[in-house]
């Protein structure tokens, strides 16, 4: 049995072999599991930009663009598999959307050679690239979050947040626990109290932590949770009446699906965002003549304009972004993935690239650099409209409080450098 | 005509107890041996090594650990996911604690941690039985994966609760890390392996093997022969969770790199092993490598022929895979409930008098 099993296997593997294209950018996606309703919006605002450029522009410098796609499952170990399975097809980058898989990822690609982005997620000392060559994390990262979320609080309660409560309800895992430093140093400065609520795996079980929360009556909630955890923790804030508009999630729980379960009652939820929301932008038009039209939008095609879908077609634009810029500095269109991280590091985004491309005001301006490889840490809070169905920005983008976060990444990465005897350096 | 047993005659009794008593079978078994130490490392390659053969040989000393203590002692364990989490935190605090000690002795001071931690969650057995140690092992899985998340001593006080494996070398070559050659990885879980699958043996059908049966078997009988099950049902926890903690240890260190206890640990693992237990074969050592195989090779492949052969989306062939192993599981609950390793005696029974059936 075995023996016959992995003579199919190795059949299949030599016929899927020389499917190499010229360009490619592996989607290692997750369209079944607790974490589906994340997943599936991003691989396919991922799937549909590349698709665009490939049938407007015929890919990017005149390069095809290929995108394999893998099923984790949000699983490490369907990770490592669909790492090992397509970084040898020459993939340029990798962008796991899975702070876990990140995890696994970051000592495997710098070994390989391959770049990585996790944008607004992942290890966050990877900002400083002396220590992370192969990894970026821009424009923000989880410390930004949190830190963008205590200013907001800071804002609404004009500037004082002495003897204030702030609960963190976040997944018990890698993903949730990062902003907990952070917020620890943030109330040091502030003078609020701090309560962990840990919400375990895959997090439809939340009654305890939200009878806590019943019960200490925090003035603010900030949430870090994803998939399954967020549609069930809106549900639970409501159940229990709280002020919706003094719940903050991060960025991955600021998606329509984790709202529209919960109705009329999660009006006025509020969430992150490192990039601005909705379809009301040119680049829209292009894809949906391009790509909508014809027929050949990833997955279902229902997801288009969904907060997820935006950051994962703002992902696939960040990297083919970041090709170009390879493919001029090294002046061939077939660029490595060695290359490509040059081309990564060299990244600048401004406001008439950002309007070239078809999206004014989308995303902020950043330039990355071996220095920084994690942006500038600008972030804006959406507020969650129940009637027009619709995520509307309240404030302008805010800075991270660099003074906190920055020392926090520093020794971070410091230490992880120690761990693994890295001598920081840029070229 | 292959099996047979005409002329191999046996002078000695050590002869005549050798594991493969039949001269085919044991020819075959030093072939596998020599494939596996001699020619595999010379053709594996990262994805060999990282999807299919290394997890393979973990998980393979897993259900060899778990068919110990419920194939061959009778106690149902769901705790083999909190037992692998303390061989993988075990080893993580060796390797810190010590840089400069052999991952060999690293991994196996972690299986002897385990084995400690599971004779104290073996306790409960001996006042319990069936469902109700079933329900007292699943304590034991989800109290080991809580305390290890919410002690951060165990995790080195890490940002994330993430551990993460340092590199490590075994007589100068790199074992863990992402440095390590896939050949090293490779023989490194192989000889653990193979270590683990003698012993395993030899343990099983000695004294102790056979108290571990006479427990399983009827626990009053065999106390009333003479068995006690204090040290009976104890070894069996011990040994078992040595083995688990082994294989807790290697896929930490040497296959994932970077684990949370939670999401790798959880109670899909226990399931997971429990699941190569029975299709491989309850109380069959090669049964653990073939429902190791079997759990392990399944879904790749499937992937493999749905996703890169037939182009179908990868959402449907991650469901598909889903329907199929669990049909696949009913199917082979229904037809043999003694899972793969009966199939295989029933093979070799018919191998013995093929091609002149009576």
């Amino acid at each position: 049995m075995k023996t016959r099993l992995t003579a199919l296997a190795l059949g299949a593997l030599m016929a899927a072999g020389p499917a190499a294209a010229d360009l490619v950018f592996p989607s290692l996606s997750y369209r079944t599991g607790p974490y589906a309703a994340g997943g599936i919006p991003f691989a396919d605002g991922y799937a549909d930009y590349f698709t665009l450029l490939n049938e407007r522009d015929g890919g990017i410098g005149g390069e095809k663009i290929d995108v394999p796609e893998c099923e984790t499952a949000y699983n490490t170990e369907k990770g490592v598999e669909c790492y090992e399975s397509t970084k040898d097809l020459g993939s340029l980058v990798y962008q796991p959307l899975s702070t876990g898989i990140t995890y696994q990822l970051i000592p495997k690609v710098t070994a390989d050679g391959i770049p990585m982005l996790t944008s607004g997620l992942g290890r966050t000392s990877a900002k400083n690239g002396a220590m992370f060559p192969w990894v970026f994390n821009f424009p923000a990262n989880y410390w930004d979050g949190a830190s963008v979320a205590i200013k907001h609080i800071l804002d609404e309660e004009g500037g004082d947040l002495k003897g204030k409560k702030v609960a963190l309800v976040y997944h018990n895992s890698a993903y949730g626990k990062e902003p907990i430093r952070t917020l620890e140093e943030l109330s040091k400065k502030h003078g609020y109290d701090l309560t962990l609520l840990p919400v375990d795996h895959p997090g439809q079980e939340q009654k305890s932590q939200w009878l806590q929360i019943r019960r200490e009556k925090p003035d603010y909630v900030i949430m870090y949770g994803w998939g399954v955890m967020n549609q069930v923790a809106v549900q639970e804030a409501v159940n229990i009446r709280f002020p919706m508009d003094h719940f903050i999630g991060i960025w991955w729980s600021g998606s329509e699906n984790d709202v529209l379960p919960a109705g009329e009652g999660a009006d006025g939820y509020k969430a992150l965002t490192f990039h601005n929301l909705g379809d009301n932008y040119p680049l829209y038009d292009d894809l949906k003549s391009y790509v909508y039209d014809k027929g050949l939008s990833a997955g279902a095609g229902d997801q288009h304009g969904t907060a997820i879908y935006d950051r994962g077609m703002y992902g696939a634009m960040l990297v083919a972004e970041a090709a170009k810029t390879a493919q001029k500095i090294h002046g061939t269109s077939k660029i490595t993935p060695a290359m490509m991280r040059d081309g990564m590091e060299a990244l600048e985004m401004t406001e008439e690239k950002m309007t070239a491309l078809g999206l004014p005001n989308f995303g902020p301006e950043f330039k990355v650099s071996c220095e920084n490889h994690g942006g500038n840490g600008f972030a804006a809070i959406g507020q969650w409209d129940a009637k027009a169905h619709e995520w509307k920005l309240i404030t302008d983008y805010m800075q991270s409080d660099q003074d906190v976060v920055q020392p926090l990444i520093e020794a971070d990465s410091m230490a992880f450098g120690k761990e693994n005897n890295i001598t920081p350096g840029c070229k | 005509m292959f099996y047979r047993e005409a002329g191999d005659f046996k002078t000695s009794y050590q002869q005549d107890s050798q594991t493969f008593p039949i001269r085919f079978d044991r020819y075959r078994y030093y072939v596998v041996l020599a494939v596996a130490f001699g020619v595999v490392p010379f053709l594996i390659n990262d994805y060999w090594a990282n999807a299919i053969l290394v997890p393979f040989l973990i998980y393979a000393i897993a259900a060899i650990g778990l068919n110990i203590l419920t194939g061959y002692c009778g106690q149902v364990s769901l705790g083999t996911g909190g037992f692998m989490a303390v061989g993988a935190y075990a080893c993580y605090k060796l390797m810190t604690a010590f840089p400069e000690v052999s991952m060999f002795i690293h991994v196996i001071l972690a299986g002897g941690i385990t084995a400690a931690v599971g004779v104290l969650f073996g306790l409960p057995s001996l006042r319990i039985k069936g469902f109700y140690l079933a329900v007292a092992t699943l304590a034991a899985q989800f109290f080991l994966v809580w305390l290890l998340n919410r002690v951060p001593w165990f995790y080195n006080y890490s940002a994330s609760g993430q551990i993460s494996a340092p590199e490590r070398e075994v007589f100068g070559i790199m074992i863990t890390g992402a440095n390590a050659p896939s050949w090293a990885v490779y023989l490194f879980c192989l000889i653990f392996l193979s270590l683990a699958g003698i012993l395993a043996r030899n343990l099983t059908r000695g004294t102790m093997g056979r108290r571990w049966m006479a427990i399983r078997d009827m626990d009053i009988a065999a106390e009333i022969i003479g068995v006690n099950p204090l040290t009976a049902k104890l070894t069996a926890f011990a040994v078992s969770s040595f083995f688990v903690g082994i294989s807790g240890a290697l896929f930490f260190s040497v296959y994932l790199g970077a684990v949370e206890v939670g999401e790798a640990f959880g109670i899909q693992k226990s399931f997971l092993v429990l699941f190569m237990v029975i299709i491989g074969g309850l109380g069959s050592i090669f049964g653990a490598f073939a429902g190791a195989a079997f759990l392990v090779v399944l879904p790749v492949a499937l992937k493999l022929v749905g996703v890169d052969v037939l182009g179908w989306a990868t959402d449907i062939v991650a469901h598909l895979q889903l329907v199929i192993v669990g049909g696949l599981i009913i199917t082979f609950l229904v037809l043999e409930p003694h899972g793969l390793a009966q199939l295989w005696r029933v093979a070799k029974e018919k191998l013995r008098l093929w091609p002149f059936p009576y």
